[in-house]
């Protein structure tokens, strides 16, 4: 879609005017600002939860159980996406949820990012042998189902917030290995680096000055998306009951319960899943538009 | 090209090993068998004699190779804590119905991702192209479990059009395997498109269509064969994020697969089932990559040249 739009873009020979070109960089970049939207939405909920959630994701009411949204037929407007089996508010649930979601996506993503980026570098940088067992790891890593691996790691490790972060973090690092380990050989072998290796800069400087700033970009639309990947991998956990544990209200866990009720109240897992996937479609969306415009290269093509 | 396939081979062989040593310390690192296996009030002299019996008093180094000899020998994994039996036998109880859906999933993926890719990079921009995008977006970031659920709901529930549960007919398997494809489907949607777009710009293509071949002939012969190359590469390579995902979807749609039997094993702690479905997880992606290597060197020369 952008693509298409941006090649009309191309095709327009005369010189629009600045109010224009401003209206159609906007355009071009609609689904990006969506994704921005939706990210800003999903920080908001999260942290002021306290006082934007109309009740306590917690406080249980069995007069109040199962009821639908509010804009359907017994709805109640005091539960604006109805309440659960135990009479809770789903709202609320979603909305704290939102903070459990974002602090296991970007705490995995950082123990992914130093694991992976480390081990990259090091490849690209002095080959060899290093290059090559790093390398093998990498790929007996990614030729594993992924969820295969962080079920075992939580079985041995136990489910708690924490260990469900160590286990998507030390499962989901290959990727920057695989792309920071071809950069590094990239940029290696430009000029101004064979410059730095002429001024004797030591191999250190040369990667925390040279290297690794040059790899940022990259690295950004990377963990981009894998934040939106890390999320959706701790819900599929707390779903199958190997992650986040009831009663915190993780959209995992919400929707396993939901699907119990899935028959005939549609709305417990519906509404959970629904959160899931805007925060994965906003993230990814965001990912997308930084690519585009970070790397000249794609946005000449 | 027998050096390439030797090499390759040797490195899958490394790979199950790597796996194999990984599943096997995590577990037995972590869980003590003697304790899983003895009534909670059994004396520690006859727990320490059971051990010995065993041989769970051994360096575990010493134990993972005896399982491993055991493993490659006999394909024995030991027997299963709960259910008494050997865990290999219960794999392979569960073996079918994961590949039935394995399958089912394969096949509607690629009748999907194939005509829908070529058309989207034959009429780029248009309509199609554009729905297409679309969904690839949407199927990115949707989650497998929810989408199944989701299914399940709408065509189960509310239009009852399909069953929703259980393994018996064809109609069973439509929604679960929709559910898996729908993780991969986007990705090989994306691939035949842009080996699609690729092929279409080669000297080839304008030479075949200066010949004044018929555009279906150019489109049919010419490009889509050569196009459709890196499709047929990840299909092998995408039997791991089938059996991933399939787990998935075999507890949504509470399908009697290996999936179910890998999780029910977790939750229980039955370890030797766990451990014999890891390797065999393992054992089948590295083969599905090894035979996608070897057959993409059968039909592209410049990779076994280099």
């Amino acid at each position: 879609m952008t693509e298409s739009t941006f090649n009309q873009n191309l095709s327009i020979t005369t010189l629009p005017s600045d109010r224009i070109r401003f209206l159609k960089r906007l355009w071009h970049l609609r689904l990006g600002i969506l994704g921005a939207f939706l990210i800003s939405c999903l920080v908001i909920a999260a942290v002021f939860t306290p006082w934007l959630a109309p009740s306590d994701p917690y406080v249980q009411d069995i007069t109040q159980r199962l009821l639908p949204p509010a804009w359907m037929q017994d709805g109640n407007s005091n539960h604006l996406l109805g309440t659960d089996h135990l009479g809770r508010d789903i709202l609320s649930r979603i909305m704290y949820g939102t903070r459990i979601s974002l602090v296991v996506g970007l705490s995995a993503v950082v123990l992914q990012l130093i694991i992976g980026v480390g081990l990259g570098i090091m490849a690209g940088y002095y080959r060899g042998r290093v290059d090559s067992a790093v390398s093998f790891i990498v790929n007996a890593m990614m030729s594993f189902p992924f969820i295969l691996l962080a079920l075992t790691l939580v079985s041995v490790l136990g489910p708690s917030l924490q260990n469900i972060i160590i286990a998507l973090g030390l499962t989901g690092w290959p990727v920057y290995t695989r792309v920071t380990r071809i950069e590094t050989i990239k940029l290696n072998e430009q000029e101004f680096i064979l410059a730095a290796h002429s001024l004797a800069y030591s191999s250190w400087r040369i990667i925390t000055r040279h290297i690794l700033p040059n790899m940022l970009p990259t690295l950004l639309v990377l963990s981009t998306v894998e934040v939106a990947r890390s999320i959706i991998r701790e819900s599929l956990l707390s779903f199958l009951g190997l992650g986040i544990q009831a009663p915190i209200p993780s959209w995992g866990v919400m929707l396993a319960e939901g699907r119990d009720y899935m028959l005939m109240q549609w709305w417990l897992a519906a509404f959970p899943g629904l959160a899931i996937f805007m925060a994965a479609l906003g993230i990814n969306l965001l990912g997308d538009a930084l690519r585009d415009l970070t790397d000249p290269h794609l946005r000449k093509n | 090209m027998i050096s390439y396939i030797i090499r390759r081979m040797f490195q899958a062989v490394a790979i199950c090993l790597v796996i194999s040593a990984m599943s096997f310390f995590m577990l037995f690192l972590n869980t003590d068998p003697a304790l899983m296996l003895l009534p909670p009030e059994a004396e520690v002299a006859d727990i320490a004699a059971f051990k010995q019996q065993m041989g769970l008093d051994r360096p575990v180094i010493i134990q993972y190779i005896d399982f491993l000899g055991r493993v490659v020998l006999h394909g024995d994994f030991g027997d299963s804590f709960v259910y008494k039996v050997p865990a290999l036998q219960l794999i392979m109880e569960k073996f079918p119905a994961t590949l039935r859906l394995a399958l089912a999933a394969v096949l509607f993926i690629n009748i999907v991702a194939i005509p829908v890719g070529v058309i989207s990079a034959v009429k780029r921009g248009s309509f199609i192209d554009n729905i297409a995008t679309f969904f690839a977006l949407m199927g990115q970031a949707m989650p497998l479990y929810w989408l199944g659920i989701m299914l399940i709901i709408i065509f189960g529930v509310w239009l009852r059009w399909l069953p929703i549960s259980g393994n018996e007919s064809f109609a069973h398997l439509i929604l679960p395997a929709i559910t898996l494809g729908s993780w991969i489907l986007p990705l090989n949607m994306r691939l035949v498109r842009s080996g699609m777009l690729d092929v279409l710009n080669k000297d080839y293509i304008r030479t075949a269509r200066a010949k004044g071949l018929a555009e279906w002939r150019v489109l049919g012969k010419h490009a889509f064969k050569n196009a459709i190359i890196p499709l047929v590469t990840v299909i092998g390579m995408q039997l791991g994020l089938l059996l991933g995902g399939a787990v998935v979807t075999e507890t949504v749609f509470a399908w009697p697969g290996m999936g179910q039997l890998v999780l029910d094993s977790i939750h229980m702690g039955d370890y030797p089932v766990v451990q014999a479905v890891v390797v065999v997880f393992a054992a089948s992606v590295v083969l599905g990559n090894l035979a996608a290597d070897i057959f993409v060197a059968f039909i592209d020369p410049r990779i076994r040249l280099n």
